[in-house]
């Protein structure tokens, strides 16, 4: 790798990590959806700071052209970011559902109240009468 | 005496059309049951329809699926405290004077009774790929609860307190009854299986459509796999 590769590489994840940061700080992400986030940036600040790591870790996976070992790194990320996606989709999809479970019971016994209050406001006034 | 509640839960999606003949004849069978349409944010007129018969009705705000929209129902049972809970589908396939047989079953003690069309005779007709499929989970399922339950995929069940206030809290979504079979039956609940006649489709479409079969089949058999290794935790405050 040479100098120009590595000051870009370290300007990227910079600005990933930055982006993060300043998404959380405007309240546009949440702290808990973010940790993976920050942990790739790192990952990735860590590769391009650290020349040999990824000459090291390439030899150690049997990998002999060092490159590729990065975009398996990048690939693994990529993948533990979708599953975390497709966690938390699935909670809001069953917290979504309850909310809409809870909605047409309460709407059920509005319309009951709401039925009885005029029921017995009817009647008053035909008393009254 | 105490007094047994009965609810009857009619699931329904665009189910406008069937629904008058079906909720007239549950009224003939029974003018004591307590009737809940759970409207699965249907696009058609639905709730009109039920609300002029003046039966209660749950709205969705939109689609859940059957699954979700059955478990609405079996909530409301639980809120408002109802003894006993009939599934029944809006589409007329399953005879409200069938009821009779399932409630025997929950009067023997089984905490589900599930009405079959396969034990005994009836006019019920399905494709190939649809009774393939049927016959695989049917097999699947007999050999993890040791029990032959030959119809899972039916929708017309009872079930007691016991059963109502579980699945309330525990209810698979999509292509849910025979998973519902699984969780129930692992979870110590006493399940039967009567024979029922069945009707035809008098409109619309069925949920399992024959060219989604094969989906159907994967997906239950795999949700099924997973269930054995979950755990259902069983709140323990009904009465």
């Amino acid at each position: 790798m040479n100098d120009r590769i590595q000051l870009i590489a370290i300007l990227v994840s910079l600005v990933i990590a930055g982006t993060i940061f300043q998404l959380i700080r405007k309240k546009k992400l949440l702290e808990q959806y973010s940790l993976l986030w920050f942990f790739s940036a790192i990952v990735l600040m860590i590769f391009s700071v650290w020349r040999g790591l990824l000459d090291k870790m390439a030899g150690a996976m049997g990998i002999y052209y060092a490159p590729s070992a990065l975009l398996v790194i990048i690939i693994f990320c990529g993948f533990l970011l979708f599953l975390d996606f497709s966690i938390v989709i699935s909670k809001l999809t069953n917290q979504s559902k309850d909310l809409a479970q809870e909605v047409a019971i309460l709407h059920n016994k509005l319309e009951k109240l709401e039925n009885r209050t005029l029921e017995t406001r009817e009647n008053g006034i035909n008393k009254n009468a | 005496m105490k007094v047994i509640r009965k609810i009857v839960i009619i699931p329904a999606f665009n189910e406008a059309k069937n629904l008058p003949d079906v909720i007239r004849e549950i009224k003939e069978y029974d003018t004591s049951l307590h009737i809940i349409v759970v409207n699965d944010g249907s696009t058609d007129n639905t709730t009109h329809v039920v609300r002029k018969l003046q039966v209660d009705v749950l709205d969705l705000p939109f689609n859940l699926g059957i699954g979700g929209a059955v478990q609405t129902g079996l909530k409301y049972a639980d809120k408002n405290g109802f003894d006993i809970a009939i599934q029944l589908d809006a589409d007329g396939q399953h005879i409200p004077s069938e009821i009779d047989k399932l409630l025997m079953g929950i009067q023997q003690g089984y905490d589900v009774v599930i009405g079959s069309r396969f034990i005994a005779d009836s006019d019920y007709r399905s494709s190939l790929m649809r009774n393939i499929g049927i016959k695989i989970i049917s097999f699947v399922n007999s050999l993890i609860l040791g029990k032959k339950i030959s119809d899972n995929t039916s929708g017309f069940r009872a079930f007691n307190r016991r059963a109502i206030s579980f699945l309330s809290r525990n209810y698979p979504i999509d292509y849910p009854e025979p998973e519902t079979i699984i969780i129930l039956g692992r979870s110590g609940f006493a399940l039967k299986e009567v024979p029922v006649k069945m009707r035809q489709r008098m409109s619309g479409e069925s949920s399992i459509r024959t060219f989604a079969s094969i989906y159907f089949m994967i997906k239950v058999l795999l949700a099924i796999f997973i269930d054995v290794f979950k755990q259902y935790k069983e709140v323990e405050n009904y009465e």
